[in-house]
């Protein structure tokens, strides 16, 4: 490897080691540690007095984690709303991503682009707007009234509904677009094969088009929970008090609490939850990227 | 496959454009609303954008906002693209699976773990080292150029990807330099992926709010800081006015870079027939 070539790789594996590497190592060391009233507010792991070093390791945290219902309700609750988020992403995006994939090339790439185009605007202010739809004097409930449907408003803000909204709202671009990819890349000649010998188009969808896209479902539904487990925004402003994600603990704890070990102890473990999710996103990815 | 499906599909597409775009679409309409109640509708008025123009603390942060996602954007770039060029073109090397790795996992990675990841190397760093002294436009810049880069190099990697390598093959035989090579043929031939990649930097960092929060520091508030923080006391008219603006600036600026970028595409796949 040239002089050159050593340079142009250590530019970015320095930037990214030092910025996104050994964070987490740090992280996981102040897990470790114990919350103190002082700047920066935790102890020190290492200390040299009397010619006497002194490892402070404290498990405390994690048992914490562990003995308050909490923060195992939390993690349980994280996953359980973004999977079921996740799965409604993949049945909205599905349809969208197959009528985009099989449109004329022209209109495909507007079409895609629309999809797209949200995502460009400000995320806080899209979450924002559901807040005046969903609200008690919001818009749905003011036209259902208006309609005499109802004559008491439905509660839909600050309810496990109104995240499922906000997570799909938000999230639905990154699941058609590996979707659009991966249906763009499949073998049309297959899909007339079959055609040809007589299968119907349900069964032709079933058995050869839908198996050919897990790669793609893989990905978006990668690229929806893993963000979606750790999202802040949207059970903040959309979610009530009953509705409990780990992302809002973490903030909570750091911000409100001011306890940054536990904040820590808390992104250690959501991490090693989301390791496995990260790897299979990564094995995808890293085909994608390289191929 | 008949008809059938297609009607499905265009079913589908039109309940999905309604379901992405109303909200958008509503919040446009009630920054127009006289009263100060944002969804009963009171009569027309503009005057939400001039209390906006007025409101020093959204300008400032505002103008925070735009300075450090236009040097984030920029730095991105440069990393993004270099990265891209180690993943495509540089074939197997040591550490190359964990140096793909740290481009792979940003994409995915909650904020909040970004942000109190970087907050404590921030911390540790002035600890040790004294700098950064503080936390303030710089922390955030750093913090978003790490992330950022991640996306930048998924769109340069996937246009060189598609690039012709050949070009790049002929010019190496006829004894032009490598760093030659990337200026003359290289880079002429992927720089709409460079600008679209800029532009998603860019909207990344303006967009954020949790890692920022996480590592900036007094006299430091970004746009979405204010709006988070306003949003917070209540619904408000200004805020819908200011979205207004941004799907403006927005649309117009993707807009604008689609086109150029599809002129760029249809131009690219002529050229042949110049010879």
């Amino acid at each position: 490897m040239s002089w050159g070539q050593r340079s142009v790789i250590s530019v970015p594996y320095l930037w990214l080691t030092l910025f996104f590497l050994v964070p987490f190592v740090i992280v996981f060391k102040i897990s470790f540690s114990e919350m103190a009233y002082a700047i920066p507010p935790y102890t020190e792991l290492l200390s040299w007095a009397d010619q006497q070093l002194t490892v402070n390791l404290n498990i405390g945290n994690y048992f914490y984690l562990f003995t308050d219902d909490l923060y195992v309700r939390a993690y349980l609750s994280s996953i359980r709303i973004a999977a079921i988020a996740t799965v409604i992403c993949l049945i909205v995006a599905y349809p969208i991503a197959y009528t985009i994939a099989r449109a004329r090339p022209a209109t495909r790439n507007a079409l895609l682009m629309l999809v797209i185009l949200p995502s460009w605007t400000s995320f806080l202010i899209r979450i924002y707007a559901w807040v005046g739809i969903l609200k008690n004097n919001g818009l749905i409930n003011n036209l259902l009234m208006w309609l005499g449907i109802i004559d008491q408003p439905i509660a839909m803000l600050n309810t496990e509904f109104a995240v499922y909204i906000g997570i799909v709202y938000a999230y639905l671009p990154f699941m058609v677009l590996p979707l659009y990819t991966n249906l763009m890349k499949l073998d049309k000649s297959l899909l007339e094969a079959a055609a040809d010998l007589g299968a119907a188009p349900w069964k032709v969808f079933m058995t050869i088009t839908l198996p050919l896209s897990k790669a793609g479902m893989i990905a978006g539904s990668m690229l929806v929970f893993i963000p979606a487990v750790g999202e802040f925004v949207i059970p903040d402003m959309l979610g009530g008090a009953e509705t409990l994600m780990i992302g809002k603990v973490l903030w909570q704890e750091f911000f409100n609490n001011r306890d940054w070990p536990v904040a820590s102890a808390v992104a250690i473990v959501m991490l090693l939850l989301l390791l496995l999710p990260i790897t299979l996103f990564h094995r995808y990815q890293a085909r994608e990227l390289e191929s | 496959m008949g008809n059938k499906v297609s009607s499905f599909g265009k079913v589908f597409l039109t309940l999905g454009f309604i379901f992405l775009y109303l909200p958008i679409l509503i919040l446009i309409v009630f920054s127009f609303n006289e009263s100060k109640l944002v969804t009963v509708w009171a009569g027309f008025s503009t005057k939400w954008y001039g209390e906006l123009l007025q409101d020093s603390q959204m300008l400032g942060a505002a103008w925070m906002s735009f300075k450090i996602a236009f040097l984030a954007a920029s730095a991105a770039v440069v990393l993004g693209t270099m990265a891209s060029i180690i993943m495509v073109r540089m074939g197997q090397f040591k550490g190359k699976v964990a140096f793909t790795s740290m481009i792979t996992a940003p994409l995915v990675m909650p904020e909040v773990i970004t942000g109190l990841s970087l907050l404590l190397l921030f911390v540790a760093m002035a600890q040790t080292l004294g700098w950064p002294a503080g936390r303030g436009m710089l922390t955030i810049w750093i913090a978003h150029v790490t992330f950022c880069t991640a996306f930048v190099a998924v769109v340069v990697s996937s246009r060189l990807r598609e690039m012709d390598a050949s070009l790049e093959e002929a010019a190496r035989d006829l004894g032009a330099p490598p760093w030659k090579v990337f200026f003359l043929i290289t880079l002429p031939i992927i720089a709409p992926a460079l600008m679209s990649g800029w532009l998603l930097a860019f909207t990344l960092s303006l967009d954020d709010l949790v890692i920022a929060s996480f590592v900036s520091g007094p006299g430091s508030t970004t746009l979405p800081m204010v709006v988070y923080s306003s949003v917070r006391l209540g619904l408000s008219p200004k805020i819908n006015a200011l979205a207004t603006i941004i799907v403006l600036l927005a649309s117009t600026g993707v807009l604008m870079a689609w086109w150029l970028a599809r002129r760029a595409e249809t131009q690219s796949v002529k050229l042949p027939t110049h010879h």
